[in-house]
């Protein structure tokens, strides 16, 4: 009880001192709106204005309607080069796709030669190349059916596949990009907040104060995380509230409840880590160094960018071991399908357990390291 | 034209906010003389010494400094080698992981002074300041005397014609405090010439000067030789003419300190130390300390800084758990776990400890509440605190914006808010003006004597020590000798304290003796010329020792990149396998089941329990539990034979469009592959599924693998990332520290500054980008395929770039949390997401593609790819060099405009 009311009344002082420093407040605003706007709104992991380049040999009828057939908002419009141009443009990055249509095309179409088109990708860009090939191959498939069929001759696929999307049925990579964002936001946010105020008090000498009084480490630090916590948790809801679901007009179809909830136990885990690493830094220079590696990590491999499946086996046994790796599960499964408590709880489970251990080592190492000096 | 040598302010006015620092201060000084700034804190002698330094911006009236108006540039950029500015505080401008003559040399190259010139000079300075056989040693760990003389070796270097002290003997022990003054004495007899100007807070000292200028509230009260203030006011000592010379309504309630006798019946033992010993590594600060102290007893601590006073208070605390012995708090041993006995007990540290951001009245509230007071006994304690302390008026400001008595006097408030018995306060009157610091005393002894709280004090004051029960003289982490003060000036037959106690110190001989001074040598060359390589030099080897020291900083700098890069480079992958997917097969024939062997034989997938009905779907796909769902209806297998052409539904998981676009695709693959075969097997030739196909031909990866085309990225955002954060801390942790003074009193240009402490950083980054490629090359398998000397120019172009963009936060930005956040959060948002690594610049839109475009990020990503996946020739490479350099001369344009050669 009497631990409580202290943890309560620091967190409180925290809350005062985060209040007054402006440029700390406009930076989480600007994480929160600017940061999550721009990435959502700018970035497109479908294929999204692609720049198209052809090399038509053949200038027939079926070449043209192939031109023709890459459309926007897809593919910018096709531009027509000669084959000399092709490797200086793609040297460039002027255009990530370059199909050559050789000459006698049609004629050999139409005689039903089976003759090829060759696409050229700019394979640098990993996923935009992927998808954009099967897109161009699927396109150009479909005009040459079309073209055959008028021709008077019958498809030749005996059966055919449809794939659907559940909870983004267009696969918009916007949806997908604004909530990751303000994920990812939230870990690199915590991670600092939370250690550079340890620091912070350290540099100050104000820590050496509060361990003279009649306090416990373990309320001092439960203080920190409550508090910078409670600001954090609120920007990311309110972020979704107003600038996902609002500015950028997203339908995220879960929960906020839900997921304010699994936000609260994740940042106990972030912030136990950052005030962890604080521990292990004397000065601000080391602390700023040694916390890149980290929220990078965080921020990249915990499955908002690329699937964790795609990892290498020994990396993806260790993401497990990261907040973050559940903490995206929950929120891709609560705020995109709707998922409730009775279908996550394993991650949430598993993101407290984590932030456990956090809070054990940060303690002993807290203890250990803050009175000296 | 003003005296050529002497100095002239009119009408000088200087506010910082609403605080009135200096009021319409005019002053003539004459040349060549120990002038002395006297007055209490807060009064404006820093702000008027900063003017006189140059360090400082003038804002209103005319200040002339050794012929000249130092409002002008020009001016001031003669002057500056001319002058010398020891800024307040212990070795503030000094660095502290640098040795003592690391610390003297870089001021010589600050100066222009070639190696042989340096090397006399700095031999002679540490010679005659007596720090000759401790030079090797780190400024850091020398006591406060030792330093303050560094530090007068520094301003001396150059042979100034203008010496500036700002308090420097503050905090300084008595010993050494004589010891600096009778080296000052002789190096005026070598240089008859110099004019010093001192601020001091000790009357003592001021008696020996030659012209004294007392301040008050930002006005000038008097100007004088200390003869004349005394007549002047008809008091014995320059300490009681001061006082006679305030303001009436600040002399009210001043009287002379009396302590009345201590009622000796309670003999109980409140603190007792038995052997206390603290190490730190090889160095022993505290050594076996033995005492005890009474119950309403008033002990003094005496000692020079670092002799292990604050060491010892913290161990008595429980902040420090002793290496040996034991300490006993009303005989209870003291423990860091025990709770019980902090409530008793009330701590002072040395320096400012509470929360700047709260105000005066939150700070004592918040105390109150951890101390566990009643809401009722709360309120009253803080308004009775507030009264008492004379804080009232001050209740709702916050603690920065007081002066240092003010601030102090709010510390002893929340040290006694709990009603302790026992108080431990470690130098809380350094820094406070007399007057303050006897209303300071009163309410010590009113405790004691009143409230027989037991009070353990450490002072530089020796008046201060006279009013102590008993005092110790500590040195070099031993107690030297314990009693009543008048035991002590009797055993050692000394007449006042202070000679008892240097007697002590000069026989346990841990006083450097003093040679003598230096004799003048040479004109010192002036900040001539563009820009000066040696100065360049001069900062940029100061920044290389200091980061080399930094073990743990370098270690993290070279090590952070190649764990990122390993753990990145492989883990950021598009090549996705393992997808998990579950069927529902309703039709159940020979053509269904094969479809699913075909699913499941590939290495794409990973199968899941099949579904039992069509609602399964949903539920597996919300779960989680699979990304595709594969659905065929009844009558697949006829319809397909009979030519119906049937469809297959799969269904995918949205809620990753990545993971959901790649799963389309294959299962599309695969089903394709699946006809083929299907056909095959009936006809025994291939089939003819499509008209013509389309061939893809991945260019610059042939296999299409992640692991190629995203390492390059990662070198990319590593050298952006750890190289903007070296150098986003390195300015404004000087401006917290308080050597940036340095920048500001030297004959530097600003560029200069930059450019050197840049440049060891750039060199770090090239390690560590060679370091990455070997990674690159070695274990991601990567070759060379296109200029190599592009990328290394591409390379050291990009690292300039980010070391000035660290630079350019580092001017703007005033706390180090700032810079932090400011270098890891503008940096790493555009960097992962709008510089091509990831997504095609290409499909990005307008708006986002030039915030891209105006970052570097971008431009060495070409680059990169350009020459390790591209195989591309610098020809084709060369216009992102060129933005690049672009964007070194932009980030130095802007740091060299946002960073302020002067304060405010």
């Amino acid at each position: 009880m009497r631990a409580l009311g202290n943890i309560f009344r620091l967190g409180v002082k925290e809350l005062y001192s985060l209040a007054r420093d402006p440029v700390l407040m406009g930076l989480i605003l600007y994480t929160f709106t600017f940061a999550v706007f721009t990435v959502a709104n700018g970035v497109r992991t479908e294929v999204r204005n692609a720049a198209v380049a052809i090399v038509d040999e053949d200038r027939s009828g079926i070449s043209s309607r192939i031109i023709g057939a890459l459309l926007p908002p897809y593919f910018k419009p096709p531009r027509v080069i000669s084959s000399q141009e092709m490797n200086p443009a793609m040297d460039r990055g002027d255009y990530s796709f370059v199909l050559t249509i050789p000459s006698g095309f049609q004629r050999d179409l139409l005689a039903g030669k089976q003759p090829e088109i060759q696409l050229n990708v700019d394979a640098t860009a990993m996923t935009l190349a992927g998808n954009g090939t099967r897109y161009i191959q699927r396109i150009v498939q479909t005009e040459l059916e079309r073209f055959v069929a008028e021709d008077g001759r019958q498809s030749v696929l005996p059966a055919e596949i449809v794939s659907r999307a559940r909870f983004n049925p267009n696969l918009e990579s916007k949806w997908f990009l604004a909530v990751m964002q303000v994920t990812g936001n939230i870990t690199i946010l915590s991670v600092i907040l939370s250690g550079a105020a340890v620091i912070r008090e350290r540099e100050h000498g104000t820590i050496e104060h509060l361990l003279v009084m009649p306090l416990r480490p373990i309320e001092i630090m439960l203080a920190k995380i409550w508090a910078n916590g409670l600001v954090i948790v609120s920007a990311a809801v309110l972020s979704l509230v107003l600038v996902v679901r609002g500015v950028l007009g997203i339908p995220v179809p879960g929960s906020v409840a839900v997921f304010a909830m699994g936000a609260g136990v994740y940042l106990f885990a972030v912030t136990s880590l950052g005030i962890m690493l604080a521990t292990f830094a004397r000065t601000m220079p080391q602390f700023g160094l040694l916390a890149i590696p980290v929220f990078v990590v965080l921020y990249m491999l915990s499955g908002g960018m690329t699937p964790l499946e795609a990892m290498p086996e020994p990396l993806h046994t260790g993401m497990q071991f990261s907040p973050a790796t559940h903490f995206t599960s929950f929120a891709q499964a609560v705020l995109y399908r709707g998922a409730g408590l009775d279908l996550v709880w394993r991650d949430l489970l598993a993101v407290a357990a984590i932030g456990a251990v956090f809070c054990a080592l940060a303690l002993y190492r807290f203890r250990r390291t803050m009175s000296v000096g | 034209m003003p005296d050529e040598a002497g100095l002239r302010l009119r009408r000088v006015s200087h506010r910082y906010g609403p605080i009135q620092a200096l009021e319409d201060v005019s002053l003539t000084l004459p040349a060549g003389q120990m002038v002395g700034l006297i007055g209490p804190d807060g009064v404006g002698k820093s702000t008027l010494l900063g003017l006189i330094a140059g360090v400082r911006k003038i804002q209103h009236g005319y200040v002339a400094v050794l012929g000249g108006d130092m409002a002008d540039p020009a001016h001031r950029a003669t002057a500056y080698p001319r002058i010398a500015y020891m800024p307040q505080g212990l070795g503030r401008n000094l660095y502290p992981t640098l040795s003592v003559r690391e610390n003297v040399d870089f001021f010589g190259r600050l100066f222009g002074q070639g190696a042989r010139e340096r090397a006399g000079r700095i031999a002679e300075l540490l010679d005659s300041t007596g720090l000759g056989p401790f030079a090797e040693r780190p400024a850091g760990k020398l006591s406060g005397g030792m330093k303050q003389k560094l530090s007068l070796c520094c301003a001396l270097i150059h042979d100034p014609d203008l010496l500036i002290l700002d308090e420097p003997t503050t905090g300084v022990d008595p010993l050494s405090r004589r010891q600096f003054w009778e080296l000052i004495a002789r190096i005026r007899t070598r240089r008859p010439g110099m004019t010093v100007i001192t601020a001091t807070a000790y009357m003592s000292e001021a008696e020996g000067f030659d012209h004294l200028v007392a301040m008050d509230a930002g006005r000038v009260l008097a100007t004088g030789t200390p003869g004349e203030l005394k007549s002047r006011t008809g008091c014995a000592t320059l300490e009681d003419a001061f006082v006679a010379l305030l303001p009436r309504e600040k002399r009210a309630g001043h009287r002379k300190v009396v302590l009345p006798p201590r009622d000796r019946t309670d003999r109980a033992i409140a603190i007792e130390a038995d052997g206390l010993t603290m190490r730190f590594g090889d160095f022993t600060a505290v050594d076996h300390v033995s005492f005890r102290i009474e119950r309403g007893e008033i002990f003094g601590f005496l000692g020079s800084n670092g002799c292990g006073k604050t060491t010892t208070m913290k161990m008595l605390t429980g902040l420090l758990t002793p290496s040996e012995g034991h300490a006993h708090l009303f005989g209870q041993e003291v423990d860091t776990a025990d709770l019980t006995i902090r409530g008793r007990v009330g701590y002072m540290s040395q320096s400012f400890s509470l929360y700047s951001e709260l105000s005066v009245r939150q700070n004592l509230s918040l105390h109150a509440q951890l101390f566990q007071l009643s809401p009722a006994r709360q309120r009253a304690r803080v308004a009775e605190l507030l009264e008492r302390f004379d804080l009232a008026d001050v209740a709702s400001a916050r603690p920065e914006s007081l002066p240092l008595g003010l601030r102090q006097r709010l510390q002893l408030a929340v040290a006694v808010l709990h009603e302790p018995e026992m108080l431990i306060l470690d130098e809380p009157t350094s820094g406070v003006d007399p007057v303050a610091r006897d209303a300071f005393w009163e309410l010590l002894i009113a405790l004691s004597r009143q409230d027989g709280v037991t009070i353990f004090i450490s002072t530089h004051f020796m008046n201060e020590a006279a009013r102590c029960d008993r005092i110790s003289f500590m040195h070099a982490g031993r107690v030297l000798a314990v009693g009543t003060p008048q035991e002590l000036c009797d055993m050692r037959g000394a007449g006042t304290l202070e000679d008892a106690f240097i007697a002590y110190l000069e026989d346990a001989g841990g006083q450097e003796d003093t040679g003598t001074p230096s004799p003048p040598q040479g004109v010192v060359p002036g900040a001539s010329g563009w820009l000066s390589p040696r100065r360049i030099w001069a900062f940029a080897r100061r920044e290389a020792v200091e980061l080399l020291r930094d073990r743990i900083r370098l270690a993290f700098a070279l090590l952070g990149p190649m764990v990122l890069m390993l753990a990145v480079g492989f883990g950021i992958s598009f090549d996705v396998k393992n997808l998990t997917y579950a069927a529902l097969d309703q039709d159940q024939s020979a053509e269904s089941r094969a479809f699913l062997r075909q699913l499941s034989s590939s290495t794409y997938f990973a199968e899941k329990p099949p579904m039992e009905n069509l609602a399964a779907i949903d539920r597996r796909l919300r779960a989680g539990d699979i990304t595709l769902a594969v659905v065929i209806a009844p009558g697949f297998g006829h319809d397909l034979l009979s030519g119906e052409r049937p469809e297959v539904a799969a269904w995918l998981d949205g809620s990753n469009t990545v993971r959901a676009e790649t799963a389309r695709g294959y299962v599309e693959a695969a089903f394709l592959s699946y006809l083929a075969e299907l056909s095959r097997g009936e006809s025994g030739t291939t089939p003819v599924l499509s008209s013509a196909r389309v061939v893809p031909r991945f260019r610059y990866n042939q296999s299409f693998e992640s692991a190629y085309a995203i390492p390059p990225g990662v070198l990319m955002m590593m050298l952006i990332m750890i190289p903007t954060m070296l150098t986003a801390l390195g300015i404004v942790r000087e401006k917290e520290m308080g050597s940036i003074t340095n920048l500001y009193a030297a004959p530097v240009r600003k560029l200069e500054f930059l450019l050197g402490k840049q440049a060891p950083y750039i060199l770090l980054a090239m390690v560590s980008f060679v370091l990455l490629l070997a990674m690159l090359l070695e274990v991601f398998g990567l070759r060379i395929q296109g200029s190599l000397g592009a990328l290394v120019g591409g390379a050291v172009l990009y690292v300039t770039a980010a070391t000035g963009f660290g630079l350019v936060i580092s001017s703007f930005v005033r706390s180090q949390i700032a810079a932090i956040f400011a270098s890891s959060i503008i940096v790493m948002i555009p960097t992962v997401n709008f510089s091509g690594m990831l997504y095609p610049v290409s499909t990005l839109d307008r708006g986002t593609r030039l915030i891209g475009e105006a970052f570097p990020p971008l431009y060495f990503q070409r680059i990169s790819t350009g020459v390790f996946n591209k195989g591309l020739p610098f020809e084709a490479l060369y216009p992102n060099h060129l933005a690049l350099a672009g964007f070194c001369v932009l980030f130095w344009v802007l740091a060299v405009v946002l960073l302020k050669k002067q304060e405010a």
